[in-house]
């Protein structure tokens, strides 16, 4: 086995690393800066370039060594390299060879391309470790055009009756590719603190980005009249959104796919928008890879992988500490979906 | 159906009901009159006959998909929406269509007489020329059930709105026995003569819970109270020398209930009467359980007739000699009621339930302390000059029902939910203790937080101990406080006891499985309250 799975997370005996661990390691190759991904506490991190700033603006004075797309390191006996995995700015799969015989870890990913992360690139591989926060047939994805359409439509017509429209998205990721879809002529774009730190450290590596107003304390939204309001899910509920008002209130994320769960949310609108791979992205995804062996972690597991095995596949299910699992543990306030 | 789908679908995505009233007032503003007419019928739950089974969709819906039937049943418990299942699993369709909802439904009705494979035919091709949206509208029309928290009342505003009508007189209009096969928009809503059909009914006016100490009610002097009993609330109609008894969900439930044929023996042709049916032991209501034997039947055996008879305790009279009563003060119905009740003989299916004389409302509360014993649930306090309202009118009439009983309990199973509920597990089982083992006796649904069913749901992930189907066994380490109305023996359960209306009242963090109540604290309620 090139990586096996134990207590700490996903490990390569030859290289004796660790990726994406969720206990502190020595070594941590690191697919992208999302919480449950990118945990405090260990010896030394490897990361694509891309996504360091990231890093660093999350975990601190961390030692973190840098890696091209493409590149191929050698650690012990092990040859590692990264690849665009799609998800978000700078997020990766890991490729693992040792002795001819390669594994990929896909991190999360995203098949369809964005405006702002590198596009998904397949990696031939034996065995893929894949997650499948969304694998389940219900779960496809307009494209991005569509959906822009109708966010700034949604946006276009509260404004034209006053009232402020306030998006919840997660602030890594999710938040500046709404930003990306955004027509900035229908009017001015305000952002929550956490949205507006994230976005100063992609405007930072170059990431264009339409230009945003930060809601400090001081700030009177009568200034902004028709403005969008970008902030963490957690934060529309609050205090804090109630000085935009009167407001009507969206959120973005591939769970909105189901009404029930927009609906328990009390959001006005849901818009289908996932960094994660829907069905088909899923499907095509592993197909793809040509690997034989899929070892299935978050998301939808146990279904998933018997739909697998039942296509061919040699498919199980490794228990992970990635978020994202299930609606309920609440991955779209507090961690990345 | 475009503009029903659109309409459907901003109601969908709106929690006000301020938004809701003027998208419905729109729609009757610009759709057709034959769709009009059905928008009403199906969010009034009168609902086209299922012209397919839901076993045959699934399978089509799965083979159109690509997928086997299971990865299909896997999914459904997940979107918690046979319906909306459907709708997302289906490929993009090919081409498009614009035709009205009412054409839709008459193609749908009329697939009922054709066989299973030119329904199928018929069907995908629907899916084929819809958006995901559409289907979903479509699918509710196949499957029945449009709960997007449309009540009558809301759906009636809009009416009025559009319209330019009186509310209350719309809220009469839509009761009753018809179905767009019967009406037209023009007979239903806008006609002159709108009170040609002998069966209707009128709206129920309905009570709020008494929150308040009764005192804030003011002079006790200006109210009238009896007993809160616990049966179906129904409307007995005596018109055109026939009767119909209709129920507060809007149920003709007529035939179930033969025995109050015969009120026509006693009471004058144009009277309408509202009251409680309950079953009737001559001198008593039977408990609950007794009553619900009749609910669920159509015919009625005569050993059910015999043990389970049924009358109407009625207390309010609605109309009198044909004469609308609606608006004159309740202390004069009332006491017309008891007039035209006074002389019937003990076996008449019809009684009087009593007005409860009281000089303070210190008497009353000590009054109300006693409904257990009377069989009833707690006091209807009317005020004496209130009209008869239509609907949930605040400020007229309360019910101050009894605290409900309780009981501590382990939770042993969980379930998910459905729709809203997809995906959290808010459907329990609930035990209590029998020396060293569990005996479960009952199940929950609500009274808990959104934000503790999230946490009760991470918990029960963890904590499972075995699956069976999609019903999970837990832990036995969490106790909840359970509420009830009532307990009643049962032979099915066993427990050996009935609860009615049991829900979560609290989660008792601070009780260890140990202190939960036993299977003798159940008996001697059962002994005392049963």
């Amino acid at each position: 086995m090139v990586l096996s799975f134990r207590p700490q997370g996903i490990y390569c005996e030859a290289g004796d690393f660790f990726i994406d661990p969720w206990k502190p390691v020595d070594r941590a190759l690191i697919t992208h800066g999302h919480a449950d991904h990118a945990r405090p506490g260990h010896a030394r991190y490897l990361a694509t370039g891309p996504a360091a700033p990231v890093m660093h603006h999350r975990l601190g004075d961390i030692t973190l060594e840098t890696v091209a797309y493409g590149e191929t390191r050698r650690i012990g006996d092990a040859s590692v390299s990264f690849h665009p995995a799609g998800h978000v700015p700078g997020s990766a799969q890991i490729r693992v060879e040792v002795g001819g015989e390669v594994w990929v870890v896909s991190g999360d990913f995203k098949t369809a391309p964005d405006r702002l992360s590198e596009p998904f690139e397949p990696v031939r591989c034996h065995s893929f470790i894949s997650e499948c926060t969304f694998g389940l047939p219900v779960f496809t994805w307009a494209d991005e055009d569509a959906v822009a359409a109708q966010i700034n439509a949604w946006w276009a017509e509260n404004a034209a009756n006053g009232i402020f429209s306030l998006l919840g998205a997660y602030s890594l990721g999710k938040a500046q590719r709404v930003m990306s879809l955004l027509d900035p002529s229908i009017g001015p774009i305000l952002t929550h603190g956490a949205v507006e730190n994230t976005n100063a450290v992609l405007r930072a590596q170059g990431l264009e980005l339409p230009d945003t107003v930060h809601v400090s304390p001081d700030l009177d939204p009568k200034v902004f009249p028709g403005a969008l309001v970008l902030a963490p899910p957690g934060a529309l509920g609050s205090s804090w959104a109630r000085r935009f008002r009167p407001g009507t209130t969206g959120f973005a994320s591939g769970w909105m796919r189901l009404r029930g769960v927009r609906r328990r949310r009390a959001v006005d609108r849901g818009f289908v928008i996932s960094d994660h791979a829907d069905w088909p992205g899923l499907n095509a995804a592993i197909k793809e890879t040509g690997a034989e062996n899929v070892f299935v972690t978050h998301g939808y597991t146990d279904i998933f992988a018997r739909r697998l095995n039942e296509s061919g596949y040699n498919a199980q299910v490794v228990p992970t500490e990635f978020t994202g699992e299930t609606l309920d543990d609440e991955p779209m306030t507090d961690g990345p979906e | 159906m475009k503009q029903f789908t659109a309409l459907y679908t901003a109601l969908d995505q709106t929690t006000k009901t301020s938004v809701k009233v003027t998208e419905l007032a729109r729609y009757f503003g610009i759709a057709p009159e034959e769709d009009k007419l059905w928008c009403v019928a199906l969010f009034s739950g009168r609902r086209p006959k299922r012209a397919v089974t839901t076993t045959k969709l699934r399978e089509w819906a799965a083979e159109r998909a690509g997928i086997p039937l299971w990865l299909f049943e896997e999914s459904y418990p997940i979107v918690g929406d046979l319906a909306e299942t459907i709708a997302l699993v289906l490929p993009e369709a090919s081409r498009d269509q614009d035709e009205d909802l009412s054409t839709w439904i008459a193609r749908l009705r009329a697939l009922g007489v054709e066989d299973d494979a030119a329904r199928k035919a018929a069907v995908l091709e629907a899916w084929d020329q819809m958006s995901a949206q559409e289907r979903l509208v479509f699918n509710k029309l196949l499957t029945g059930g449009f709960r997007i928290g449309i009540s009558r009342k809301l759906m009636t505003r809009a009416l009025a709105q559009a319209t330019g009508r009186d509310e209350a007189e719309l809220a009469h209009r839509l009761m009753g026995d018809w179905t767009p096969d019967t009406v037209s928009w023009e007979t239903l809503i806008e006609a002159e003569d709108a009170g040609a059909d002998l069966s209707r009914p009128y709206p129920f006016c309905l009570a709020y819970g008494l929150e308040d100490a009764p005192e804030t009610l003011g002079d006790p002097s200006d109210w009238l109270a009896e007993w809160k009993w616990d049966g179906i609330r129904g409307q007995l109609i005596l018109r055109g020398a026939d009767h119909f008894v209709w129920s507060r969900g809007e149920e003709l439930m007529t035939d179930r209930f033969p025995e109050l044929a015969r009120a026509r023996d006693f009471v004058p042709d144009g009277t309408v009467i509202d009251g409680e049916i309950v079953a009737w032991d001559g001198s008593a209501p039977m408990p609950f359980n007794a009553l619900q034997k009749r609910i669920g039947r159509k015919t009625v055996p005569k050993t059910l007739l015999k043990d389970a008879p049924v009358i109407v305790l009625a207390y309010d009279l609605l109309e009198e000699n044909g004469v609308d009563l609606r608006e004159m003060p309740f202390a004069e119905r009332r006491a017309r009621l008891d007039t035209i009740l006074g002389t019937l003989p003990e076996d008449a299916p019809l009684r009087a339930s009593s007005v409860l004389p009281f000089k303070s409302w210190k008497t009353l509360a000590d009054l109300r302390d006693t409904a257990r014993e009377e069989r009833a649930e707690g006091l209807m306090i009317k005020r004496a000059s209130s009209p008869y309202h239509t609907g949930r009118k605040k400020g007229d009439w309360w019910k101050w029902k009894l605290d409900p009983l309780t009981i501590d309990a382990v939770m042993i199973y969980a379930q998910q939910g459905h729709g809203r509920r997809a995906n959290l597990f808010t459907d329990f089982t609930f035990a209590v203790r029998d020396g060293n083992e569990l005996v479960p006796f009952t199940k929950a649904y609500s009274g808990l937080t959104d934000a503790e069913f999230r946490k009760i749901t991470a918990w029960v992930r963890k904590n499972t101990l075995q699956r069976f189907g999609p019903v999970r066994q837990v832990r036995a380490e969490h106790v909840f406080e359970i509420a009830f109305e009532g307990i009643a023996e049962s032979t099915r359960h066993k427990s050996g006891v009935s609860l009615r209306f049991p829900r979560m009242k609290r989660w008792r963090h601070d009780k260890p499985v140990q202190e939960a109540n036993t299977i003798e604290d159940l008996r001697q309620m059962l002994a005392q309250y049963g």
